[in-house]
């Protein structure tokens, strides 16, 4: 049972990262950070780590001048946080 | 932060999935001060109306065939109207809604507020068009009633992207709408509960649930 709880989802924020994008279509940096409330770096760094793994996909592109980077949930990310989340809820204690 | 409360964690994460779809700062003092707005607009047209009508005119097209002086054609003056009532309470709506986004700290036009305007937009586009469609076939008689159907569709559609009140917001407009449809002679009424008491009530509910106690923080 405790082995179907993603290591990749240990943290919080990469956790979160995959909440926001199973729900939504391309959301940008700037959204994430707002949602999230975490600085730039740490953000980056968790997205890379998605993005390593093939759970997130990642669109650059400008808006007008300035460059903006897009991250949308893969097929593999959102089955990984769907089994992941069913993990946690199991381990809920039922009343 | 491996071994985190299991069911404190699920309520973080739905609580982010919430906030990224759905725009959560809509005022409930958006809808009451639309209420208020649109039951002085349908006072005032019923003062137009019974100006205009003639005793023998039925409800249906108010007389309007007959050809009154483009001057004071009621279809002109109604249109002046809904157009007056649908300023002022957008424009209360928006201060409110503005007001409070600034308390919650999420972004007045963020994805979820698009969103959020572009599908009630399209419905009531539609519907605004289709009600000119009526005054121009000289029918103001259901107009009243196509403005609460197509309201109704807008907000039901629109309420996957907002606060679960504006649902039944929807769902109670299309009632009446529907109602209103059968019920000509009456149609200015039902429309007053509509636009008017139904805004007052559900804001009101709103305004109580999520926004008072959180004033003083501004």
């Amino acid at each position: 049972m405790i082995e179907q709880l993603n290591k990749a989802f240990e943290s919080r924020v990469r956790l979160g990262v995959m909440a926001v994008l199973v729900v939504n279509d391309w959301v940008d940096h700037a959204r994430l950070k707002e949602l999230l409330g975490v600085t730039d770096g740490n953000l980056a760094s968790h997205l890379s780590a998605l993005e390593e793994l093939k759970y997130v996909q990642v669109r650059k592109r400008f808006v007008g001048k300035r460059p903006n980077t897009s991250y949308k949930s893969s097929v593999t990310g959102a089955k990984a946080f769907r089994t992941h989340l069913e993990a946690i809820e199991r381990l809920i204690p039922r009343p | 932060m491996t071994h985190n409360d299991p069911s404190q964690e699920l309520a973080h994460i739905r609580g982010l999935m919430e906030r990224s779809t759905r725009f959560l700062s809509l005022s409930g003092l958006s809808g009451v001060v639309a209420g208020v707005v649109a039951l002085f607009g349908a006072t005032l047209a019923r003062f137009h109306i019974n100006d205009a009508l003639t005793p023998d005119a039925d409800f249906l097209t108010y007389g309007l065939e007959r050809g009154y002086s483009p001057l004071h054609d009621l279809r002109v003056t109604l249109i002046m109207d809904a157009g007056l009532v649908l300023f002022m309470a957008l424009l209360g709506a928006f201060w409110f809604t503005w007001r409070r986004s600034r308390r919650t700290g999420q972004h007045l036009w963020d994805s979820s507020a698009r969103r959020l305007v572009v599908n009630m937009l399209v419905p009531l586009g539609v519907g605004g068009l289709f009600c000119l469609a009526l005054f121009y076939y000289g029918l103001p008689g259901l107009v009243a009633p196509a403005t609460l159907i197509f309201y109704g569709l807008a907000l039901f559609n629109a309420s996957k992207y907002t606060l679960d009140e504006i649902r039944w917001l929807g769902m109670s407009e299309l009632a009446l709408g529907i109602v209103a449809m059968f019920w000509l002679e009456a149609g200015l009424l039902f429309w007053a509960i509509g636009f008017g008491v139904l805004h007052i009530f559900y804001g009101g509910l709103m305004y109580l649930r999520y926004e008072r106690g959180t004033e003083q923080n501004a």
